[in-house]
């Protein structure tokens, strides 16, 4: 069965955020990387760019699906993993770690409080699944 | 509820994930797309296609009806020789792509989508000559396609008699890992070389388990559109249907304008040859970033003047590339044209197909 870190938060669209500070880095679940199937291309917002929580921030395909990404918090995205860009595969591999897609800076830190826990995520994948 | 293929219980012990397809509860991945297709690629890959269907037409003058129902022409095709054919309407657009095995004369089975079921068979029940019967055997037989550059020796070790000595759209009736009565036939629709093999459908799993024990990788549909994208085969419903030709479908080659018993639709497709074709199937990459999919516009000068027919990440190029309806004036290679995707127009060029190219497809003689 999937895996969902006790120290990520989660949106119901399947993303997850890892919070440090007025920081947030970004990316897909486990379940929603089995969901998709092999990722072979992705879309991301360039540096800079303002996203909205609850809005798309970019997108991921599989070789068969188009999935919009949704952010899980407003911010200024500060970073983005060109990487992953390049090779999108490092999300089959490891949605956590390698699969990070975006960081930004926050500017609703208390956005945070609405998003879900691993345990909440759990809950809801299994309905889902 | 949609049917079941006499292989369901073992793709669900195989992993697979099952999706609706033409009406089948069918698997679209085990262990992943990228994987089974380069198991394919580089060495065997097992697909279930019992969900196709078959049609027989016997009789005296099976051989007549047929000629006259589909495009390609079955007096070049020996006993013991299929054929690559279509359908068509009288105004010549694509009812279905089919496979003719031409057993005798008196007796040619024909391989259609599992879409086409149903209506392929209403459609030449209707149509054929006196002294033909058409027999409905869609149920009678399952089919598992075995593909990849180890498939020939694999599929042959388990045939008796051998089947390896086949050439090319040639097929047998052999036992098959013990199964009497299966037709093992040298076609497939990866660009790869390997078989197809029907089967009585209670002997199926039999089979495929035998496939399996000799480490054949079990396949999906995610990997047979990739895999035959990549070869730039026509998937119906997708690239060609009732409302295109095969010649807009550039299947020109299995079209016989002149045989002498004429078919279906041969005088709306001599018009449109004499007068030009307007639009033209064609293959393209994507020189910008994305991937096109099935029903995305195609632009050229900012205005809509196609569809993309089949889209995906090409895993063995990691290009982007697809098949698209064009004008016949913007269908040249090297073209430069857009595909709306999400709303914005991305950058592609026509190019020459198939888009891999493979030494066994190469060395293959085309069935004519």
């Amino acid at each position: 069965m999937a895996d969902y870190p006790d120290s990520l938060k989660y949106t119901k669209e399947h993303e997850w955020a890892r919070i440090a500070g007025n920081r947030a880095t970004m990316g897909i679940t486990s379940f929603a990387k089995d969901q998709l199937g092999d990722v072979v291309y992705l879309e991301l917002p360039e540096v800079g760019a303002q996203i909205v929580r609850g809005e798309p921030f970019g997108v991921v395909e599989s070789t068969k699906a188009v999935s919009e990404l949704f952010a899980p918090v407003t911010g200024k995205v500060t970073k983005v993993n060109k990487e992953l860009v390049d090779a999108p595969e490092g999300i089959n591999d490891d949605p956590y770690e390698k699969g990070w897609m975006i960081e930004v800076e926050l500017s609703s830190p208390q956005e945070v409080s609405e998003l879900l826990s691993a345990a909440q995520y759990q809950e809801l994948v299994a309905q889902e699944g | 509820m949609p049917r079941r293929t006499p292989l369901h219980e073992a793709h669900l012990a195989a992993g697979a994930r099952m999706v609706e397809f033409a009406g089948f509860e069918m698997p679209v991945q085990y262990q992943g797309v990228l994987e089974e297709h380069a198991a394919v690629r580089e060495r065997s890959g097992i697909f279930d296609v019992s969900h196709m269907g078959e049609v027989v037409l016997e009789g005296p003058s099976a051989l007549e009806s047929a000629q006259r129902l589909v495009t390609n022409d079955l007096t070049k095709c020996k006993d013991g020789q299929a054929q690559y054919s279509a359908l068509c309407n009288e105004q010549g657009g694509v009812i279905d792509d089919i496979i003719v095995y031409r057993f005798a004369p008196e007796r040619l089975f024909i391989c259609v989508n599992a879409s086409g079921r149903e209506k392929d068979f209403d459609w030449m029940r209707e149509r054929k000559a006196a002294g033909t019967t058409a027999h409905q055997r869609s149920d009678d037989w399952a089919q598992v396609a075995v593909q990849g550059p180890d498939a020939p020796g694999i599929v042959d070790s388990l045939c008796l008699p051998p089947v390896l000595d086949l050439a090319y759209y040639h097929f047998r009736e052999a036992t098959v890992a013990g199964v009497p009565g299966c037709i093992v036939a040298r076609t497939g629709y990866t660009g790869e070389d390997g078989f197809e093999v029907f089967c009585p459908p209670g002997s199926a799993p039999r089979i495929w388990d035998a496939f399996l024990e000799k480490g054949v990788t079990p396949c999906g549909l995610g990997a047979r559109d990739s895999l035959r994208l990549e070869v730039a085969y026509r998937l119906y419903g997708n690239d060609m249907d009732e409302a295109h030709t095969p010649l807009e479908a550039g299947l020109g080659w299995i079209v016989k304008l002149d045989k002498p018993s004429g078919f279906v639709g041969a005088e709306a497709l001599r018009k449109q040859k004499a007068e030009g074709l307007r639009r033209k199937l064609v293959g393209f990459k994507l020189t910008g970033k994305g991937i096109a999919r099935h029903g995305y516009p195609v632009l050229s000068k900012g205005s809509r003047v196609g569809e993309v027919t089949s889209g995906t990440m090409s895993p063995m190029l990691k290009e982007s590339i697809g098949l698209a309806y064009l004008p016949a004036e913007l269908a040249r290679e090297g073209t430069a044209f857009d595909v709306e995707i999400r709303g914005k127009p991305v950058a592609a060029q026509v190019v020459k197909t198939p888009f891999v190219t493979k030494e066994a497809q190469k060395s293959a003689p085309k069935s004519s």
